[in-house]
């Protein structure tokens, strides 16, 4: 049967089981790319000719947003694999994906906001580029919103899917709309289709920034499905065998001991 | 592929469909309000309102900077390679603000013309050089300016 590997996927507890020994080597290489690019761009890298220094917080802006936006899409894409095929691991990937969506567009906001003071001369301005990623971070708490808004799980999954299949519509308009309209965010340096608009010497070390940065959302994305998987599947009998271990016997702690130790 | 999963996801791409549709219709509706300023050009053309807060967007004309001696008060003509508008500004600039880069000032358009500033910020491009390149590459004249293409001769 085609399709055989494709319900293993969909279970949760052999997610679990096959997950685990990947964590080192993904932390081990997260951590090293982050450092590298890390170093590399903020203390080996020239600085601009017009900008100085401060062109530096690239090196965090544009990776969180790269992975803010494509976060969306695997957010999406989980939500509609739970839609269609009822698979469970899917919502549980797709509540991760909100969670850490959420994280990262704050955090490119932020880093935005940091950036724009010295450069633009203002903390915010409500244009295209900047208003619609705001957008996309109500999108991801809606997500999040709607997953505890139900008393039954399939609702609040059925739910936050179809959000997050409207919101997909945002992303090309985040992506495009320096180019559409006029907005005070400049357009895009890095380009597919041309000649990308910065000198090598700074876009290698970003270009490890964001490797590294999908290296760190693969982490914390299995991570995260990891606990929510053992919050899920808390009443079946191979969690409690995990999350009791060694203390076996002392019965119903098993809520608060899954909680407690993921949180 | 089941039935009922080929409808669920014919259904799915129905959604990510129509609401596109929708959102696509919308920013076509809205084209021109989702502008964060106006070109130089429309305002000189009379599409701006007088005396109601808007933001004008352009390149610094090289040469059009005044600064008064004994006041904060900054005048300069603000192109878009078509038209020139008048600004005038009483605050401190942006560090980025220069002749021949550009920026979006927030403010009104007074009777006369001249667009009365409230806030000057700095547009900054999408360029990245370091600096020694950068003065090589201007000797070359292989550079693109932050107002590319606009014709100050105008």
């Amino acid at each position: 049967m085609a399709w055989q590997w494709f319900h293993r996927l969909g279970s949760p507890r052999w997610f679990y089981e096959k997950s685990a020994p990947w964590l080192p080597w993904l932390g081990a290489l997260t951590a090293a790319l982050l450092l590298v690019g890390a170093v590399w761009g903020l203390a080996f890298a020239p600085p601009d000719y017009k900008q100085g220094n401060s062109y530096r917080i690239i090196y965090v802006h544009v990776p969180t947003a790269v992975l803010a936006l494509a976060g969306y899409y695997v957010m999406a894409i989980s939500g509609a694999v739970g839609l269609i095929w009822k698979m469970k691991l899917a919502d549980m990937v797709m509540k991760s994906a909100a969670i850490i969506g959420a994280v990262l567009t704050f955090l490119a906001l932020f880093t935005g906001a940091v950036w724009g003071k010295p450069t633009w001369g203002t903390w915010w301005v409500w244009d295209a580029r900047i208003t619609s990623m705001v957008l996309l971070l109500f999108l991801y708490l809606g997500v999040i919103a709607l997953q505890e808004a139900y008393q039954s799980r399939d609702t609040a999954n059925k739910a936050s899917a179809i959000l997050a299949l409207v919101g997909t519509v945002n992303i090309p308009i985040i992506y495009k709309s320096v180019d559409w309209w006029y907005t005070l965010h400049q357009p895009a340096t890095i380009k597919f289709t041309s000649q990308s608009t910065i000198h090598p010497s700074m876009f290698y070390p970003l270009l490890t920034m964001i490797i590294g940065f999908y290296c760190f959302y693969a982490l914390a994305l299995i991570m995260q499905t990891r606990v929510e998987i053992l919050q899920r599947e808390r009443r079946t009998q191979w969690v409690r065998d995990i999350v009791e271990g060694g203390e076996k016997g002392k019965g119903k702690r098993e809520k608060g001991k899954v909680e407690g130790s993921t949180a | 592929m089941h039935p009922i999963r080929k409808q669920r996801l014919i259904l799915v791409l129905f959604i990510v469909f129509f609401s596109s549709l929708a959102a696509g219709l919308m920013g076509y509706a809205l084209r021109e309000n989702i502008n964060l300023f106006y070109p130089p050009s429309d305002i000189v053309a009379g599409q701006a309102p007088v005396d109601k807060q808007i933001r004008a967007g352009g390149c610094v004309l090289p040469g059009s900077v005044d600064r008064a001696e004994d006041s904060l008060i900054v005048s300069f003509l603000v192109t878009d390679g078509a038209a020139e508008l008048e600004v005038q500004y009483n605050g401190i600039l942006p560090d980025l603000f220069a002749e021949g880069e550009a920026v979006v000032v927030n403010g009104r358009l007074d009777g006369d013309g001249v667009f009365q500033a409230s806030q000057v910020l700095a547009k900054h491009d999408e360029n990245y050089t370091p600096p020694e390149v950068a003065d090589t590459m201007k000797n070359k004249g292989e550079y693109d300016e932050a107002c590319e293409g606009i014709d100050y001769g105008a």
